[in-house]
């Protein structure tokens, strides 16, 4: 029982990273966006390529299964990632803004870009799954009945520190401060002098480097395949819409949630239908409190 | 026998011509007319189908339930009905929120659907498919161009039904009620307008046209495996109706023409020209054209080929002495 617990865990880790990102584009940009899992699969492949050009498996860190290079290769692909995201930003979603487009035209952009993306990737990297080359950890006993493979704590680590970094930035720096005001009422803060262009620019810097991480990290303990994003597309916006739409914190409750509820389908022998699982979950949710689990807006 | 291949070949085209339209008009009632965007537009064609298919399917030695057998017009009518049925518990409890938690609800429902077609293989028979369904009319001649040809008429007529009942519909003053709510939801519904009820009407009603046309997809080939429904059925959907002009039921019918030409179309060409070792990467060629169709549509002519018309009502008309100034 408590494994599966564990395993939902790391599986909200990954999610929570993505679906901050999801988070903060609504809250900033008020649009779903559909194209989030592409982001976590572009960082992934980006992440990759850096991985693959330093070689694989150098430097290990203690009893860990990615050394150095992974990290580096984060870094790299959160850079190459953004670039990516602003170019389609400014070609297309700028555009859409500059024409008042509704919020669902601007969905369904999202969602164009969502399949371009995915096929995009197929073109470049080739459809069929690709494993970071590292050799299998091996799991460690924590408590007894909890087995865990020390990558599996590191991610929980990482995640941590990321959230804890984006608090710190969200209430601690000007531009943080400014993405709230933005959130919050645009056109207050566009009277107050926020330019409302560089704050979306920071928004789909702070969400993509988020959804890197999370491609990175998924993609270096399962696989990478150009539907890696799209398939966790579901449990990120369940957990946007179970957290409260319009808070950052509620998304990583939301994830938690979402990644447990999925773990436990998988125990009492619904692995096959564990996405099913957590969207009903979601719905049901949203009939008894439709704000969400924190949500208070709106 | 030229002229019979073209022939074979054309009715062929038509009849996979019309899957399309009749799901495209069947969009076209929600996010044409009403402005509600769903996502799982394969979702209910597949419901469609797999009603159709274990209503008037044979029974298959491994699963548990279906194999009734029936006649196919109960296979269409379970199909619209289920799916139906499904849209009206999808709608309830999603319609009443933001506009969006619809796209992400319908996403997430057609991703269970998919699941359930692949998984549920008592029912469904999982990723080895459901075979030999039976096709309608097919017993009175001995050709297969003239079993098609009867087939392409079944489908036309249903297109014809729909399109005159869907017509009929949006210029009721329960259509101008549809077209007031996706213009401006919060003064239709300050005019005592019920903008829930009449969302969830054009939502089930959309639905169970594609529905239906699933049902018609299924019958005509025989054959469905959950790899005949995958999210770039919905995709292609939305391209029709945006490319032939959403808002317009004749724009919705004329784009999944127009839109299955050049797909159906590219797809021979690359086929011709590329290697056979290409081919995942000239099916993903292709994917990427038809997003930036989309994409290039959205920026420059969101209103597509045929323009929609400004319906105005009769009585309005009459006072004003002409067409409406809106």
């Amino acid at each position: 029982m408590i494994q599966f617990v564990a395993d939902g865990i790391v599986f909200a880790a990954i999610i929570s990273l993505g679906a901050i990102g999801l988070s903060m584009i609504y809250n900033i940009l008020r649009f779903a966006n559909f194209a989030q899992g592409e982001i976590v699969a572009a960082g992934a492949y980006f992440s990759l390529a850096v991985v693959a050009l330093m070689g694989a498996g150098v430097g290990a860190i203690g009893p860990l299964a990615f050394g150095w290079p992974l990290l580096v290769s984060i870094g790299f692909a959160i850079v190459a990632t953004c670039g990516v995201v602003l170019v389609v930003d400014w070609l297309l979603f700028r555009q859409l803004r500059d024409k008042n487009a509704s919020r669902i035209t601007l969905i369904m952009a999202a969602f164009g870009v969502s399949l371009m993306g995915r096929n995009i990737i197929t073109l470049l990297a080739g459809g069929d799954p690709i494993n970071y080359a590292f050799f299998i950890p091996r799991s460690v006993e924590i408590l007894p009945g909890l087995r865990l493979v020390p990558d599996d704590l590191a991610i929980i680590a990482i995640t941590v520190v990321a959230v804890l970094a984006l608090h710190l930035f969200l209430t601690r720096t000007t531009m943080g401060r400014w993405m709230r005001a933005t959130a919050e009422n645009p056109t207050l803060a566009q009277i107050n002098g926020i330019d409302t262009r560089v704050v979306i620019r920071w928004t789909w810097i702070v969400g993509t480097g988020l959804a890197t991480i999370a491609g990175a990290l998924q993609g270096h303990i399962v696989e990478l395949r150009p539907e890696m994003g799209f398939s966790l597309l579901l449990p990120m916006f369940a957990a946007l819409i179970l957290g409260g739409v319009g808070n950052v914190y509620g998304t990583v409750l939301g994830a938690v949630f979402i990644g447990v509820v999925q773990s436990l389908a998988v125990a009492i022998g619904l692995s096959a239908y564990r996405e099913a699982v957590a969207f009903l979950l979601m719905l049901a949710v949203l009939l008894v409190r439709p704000q969400g689990l924190l949500g208070a807006r709106d | 026998m030229e002229f019979l291949s073209v022939l074979s070949f054309a009715v062929f085209f038509l009849t996979f011509a019309s899957f399309f339209s009749l799901a495209s008009l069947g969009l076209n009632m929600q996010w044409g007319f009403t402005g509600l965007f769903n996502v799982g537009v394969v979702g209910f064609y597949a419901v469609g189908a797999y009603t159709s298919a274990i209503v008037t399917g044979p029974a298959y030695p491994d699963t548990l339930f279906g194999g009734f057998g029936l006649p196919v017009f109960f296979g269409y009518v379970a199909a619209i009905l289920v799916s139906a049925a499904i849209a009206f518990v999808v709608g309830f409890v999603t319609l009443r929120l933001r506009e969006d938690f619809l796209a992400i609800s319908t996403f997430g429902i057609a991703v269970s659907i998919q699941l359930v077609t692949l998984n549920m293989q008592s029912v469904t028979r999982g990723p080895n498919g459901l075979y030999a369904l039976p096709k309608p009319l097919s017993g009175l001649s001995e050709s297969n161009l003239v079993d098609n040809l009867l087939y392409l008429l079944i489908c036309l007529f249903c297109i014809g039904l729909v399109y005159w009942a869907f017509e009929r519909m949006v210029r009721s003053p329960w259509g101008r009620v549809l077209r007031a709510i996706r213009e401006d939801e919060t003064a239709a519904a300050s005019l005592g307008k019920n903008v829930f009820a009449v969302r969830l009407q054009a939502f089930v009603l959309g639905c169970a046209v594609m529905g239906l046309a699933g049902a018609l997809y299924a019958n005509f080939v025989g054959f469905i495996s959950p790899q005949d429904f995958l999210p770039i059925f919905t995709f292609q959907v939305y391209v029709m109706l945006i490319v032939g002009g959403s808002g317009n039921n004749l724009g919705a019918i004329l784009g999944g023409l127009v839109v299955w030409g050049l797909w159906s179309g590219s797809g021979s060409l690359i086929a011709a020209v590329l290697p056979p070792d290409w081919q995942t990467q000239a099916a993903a060629v292709r994917i990427v054209l038809i997003g930036l169709v989309l994409v290039l549509m959205l920026l420059y002519r969101p209103a597509g080929i045929l323009r929609e018309r400004h319906i105005v009502s009769r009585e309005a008309r009459m006072v004003g002495g002409g067409e409406g100034s809106d």
